[in-house]
């Protein structure tokens, strides 16, 4: 027995609106600062007060590399037909259906082309929100035309990666992609045009054991999670904490497995100066 | 006991039961009349046990501790075995096992996950689980292969590239994404035959071939059902939901075009017979050479390039 009941119905909305003021502040996933979404937005997103490299999605990614935020897009319409019917606790078609409208794209990918500095450039760019950027039929048949067109038209290819992986609910049709790429980039190095790797936070597993890490150049933003096992898998294996920093782009470069970790705001010219020297003049 | 190996031994039961009860039914018409109905019913079973098996029992007859492993399929298919190690840059992987041998006399290369029988040699093989070592030394010597133009076969049975510290220090990813961009342009015939575990990345990455054959009670999986189970399902207790929705097995994976062949193997899967198993895989890695064998290095390489382009095909636009 409750002391107080509500009169009747429900609560009526007061007539006037609250300053809405959630979106307009970002905290700091880093420094825990408290950041003005402006402030971040025209510093490439990235943390004004520590430089912590926020994720930026597939198409803020081409807006920021390419010349004047313009390109041009590819590819845009590959879906993907769910091969194996494939359901856990949800259904996979359900998770791409709701993944579709809540990103407006049809899968992890978005294929472009734009200039650089001036320089013509084929660009692949992932998308995380997309199922962890995980790399099905779709993600595979995507990078494997932008490779083929950029190796075709001789334009350099950029492969922006930030992807968790091969998708699971495709099962070894997925696993199938990291050989058709690889195999498309051995044609594209024969043919001697340039592709460079941007691995950005995160980019593991099947992503990282093909494409990611077959650039001339392979190049990473600071600070991101990179590496083959996800750190959980690592440390069930070993039974043992990993150490701070573990598969960051610091530690790759330490070990040697980078060619450099650029700063987002200096990306554009290290890429420019690269291509600069693979292309003939 | 796993679970192929339960139904097999209830299936024994049930059998013992039956000849029981025929000495006791005598002459008794109606009760003979049943037990042919139960003798139908065991003969049914059987076929389903080893014909039928579900995608979680596969699994298991994959991982069978006495099944053949790839030094006991070199043992009994090939010749003159001599085995090469090291990646000159760091060590010597015993996960994988790399050397020159005789196939039917023709100079070949072989290159095969191991895993170990006893405990002492399974910590030495590492469970099957290569480091990134083992696929350096793996692509030095298929290149070698190449430059003197002889055949390659690879023989895979691993859960996976070993998830470890140093693998990641030493860049087991890039060891992996290099393999697959150099096997795919090898002027070489490469045969690849999943024998056992084909575990995601680890496997592929001496599996991009002109022909890839399956073991009739192999698994090649993306990740393994365990993994799968606890990431999807948050609990890695439902494998046997993971194997079945991943579609893992041999016969899945040849209806979606992922493998060329199923290798048959002898009544109730390759451990039961060793000799057999190897007898049978030999004819199918005969008959594939062969016919690669009439390729020129250039059709071969570009085959092998449409054969990976128009796999996995699986979307629409």
């Amino acid at each position: 027995m409750t002391w107080f009941k509500r009169q009747s119905g429900d609560l009526e909305p007061s007539g006037e609106k609250k300053v809405r003021t959630e979106g307009l502040w970002v905290k700091c996933e880093d420094c825990r600062q408290i950041i003005w979404k402006k402030d971040l937005d025209a510093n490439l997103n990235v943390c004004p007060k520590c430089q912590h490299h926020f994720r930026v999605d597939a198409r803020t990614r081409l807006a920021q590399l390419l010349d004047d935020g313009e390109y041009t897009t590819d590819d845009l319409k590959l879906a993907s037909t769910d091969p194996l019917k494939f359901t856990d606790l949800k259904k996979y078609s359900d998770r791409l259906t709701k993944t579709r409208k809540d990103t407006g794209l049809k899968d992890a990918i978005v294929n472009a082309r734009g200039k650089l500095n001036g320089q013509p450039v084929i660009v692949s760019s992932m998308e995380y929100a997309f199922i962890g950027g995980s790399m099905g039929s779709v993600v595979g048949e995507a990078i494997t035309r932008a490779v083929e067109r950029a190796t075709d038209l001789r334009i350099p290819l950029l492969i922006v990666s930030a992807s968790g992986g091969a998708r699971m609910m495709e099962g070894v049709i997925s696993l199938m992609q990291l050989a058709k790429i690889s195999a498309a980039l051995a044609r594209m190095d024969d043919a001697r045009v340039p592709y460079i790797s941007i691995l950005t936070d995160p980019t593991t597993g099947g992503t990282t054991a093909s494409f990611a890490m077959l650039g001339d150049l392979n190049i990473a933003e600071p600070g991101a999670l990179i590496g083959f096992a996800g750190p959980r898998v690592i440390e069930q294996t070993i039974r043992q904490k990993l150490p701070g920093g573990f598969q960051r782009s610091e530690f790759l470069l330490e070990h040697g497995m980078l060619d450099a970790v650029v700063h987002r705001k200096d990306l554009k010219n290290y890429i420019a100066r690269a291509l600069e020297f693979m292309m003939p003049n | 006991m796993d679970s192929a190996e339960q139904s097999k031994r209830e299936l024994e039961d049930i059998e013992r039961q039956v000849r029981h009860l025929e000495k006791a039914a005598g002459e008794n018409q109606d009760a003979r009349r049943q037990l042919q109905t139960l003798q139908e019913q065991i003969e049914a079973l059987r076929r389903q046990v080893t014909t039928h098996l579900g995608p979680w029992q596969r699994t298991e007859l994959a991982r069978h501790p006495q099944r053949p492993y790839t030094l006991d399929y070199i043992e009994r298919i090939f010749a003159d075995w001599s085995e090469i190690h090291g990646d000159r840059g760091f060590s010597d992987d015993p996960a994988i096992v790399c050397g020159m041998a005789k196939f039917h006399g023709e100079d070949v290369a072989v290159i095969g996950t191991q895993k170990g029988r006893d405990a002492k040699q399974r910590v030495y093989r590492n469970f099957g689980m290569p480091n990134p070592e083992g696929y350096r030394k793996a692509l030095r010597v298929m290149r070698i292969a190449e430059k003197f133009r002889r055949p390659i076969f690879t023989l895979v049975d691993t859960p996976g590239a070993y998830p470890g510290l140093g693998a990641e220090e030493r860049g087991q990813a890039e060891a992996i994404a290099h393999n697959l961009r150099e096997m795919a342009r090898l002027r070489v015939p490469i045969v690849a035959t999943i024998t056992g575990e084909g575990g995601s990345g680890g496997a592929l990455a001496i599996a991009v071939a002109d022909r890839v054959l399956m073991m009739e009670n192999s698994i090649y999986s993306v990740i393994s059902p365990e993994g799968c189970a606890s990431i999807m399902w948050r609990d890695a207790s439902k494998r046997e939901l993971a194997a079945a929705a991943m579609k893992i097995t041999a016969e899945d994976l040849s209806q979606f075009r992922l493998v060329d062949e199923v290798v048959p193997e002898p009544p109730g899967g390759a451990q039961n017979d060793w000799d057999a198993a190897a007898r049978m895989l030999d004819e199918r890695l005969q008959a594939n050479l062969a016919q690669l064998k009439a390729k020129s290095p250039e059709e071969l390489a570009a085959q092998r390039y449409d054969k990976f382009r128009g796999i996995a095909q699986a979307f629409t636009e």
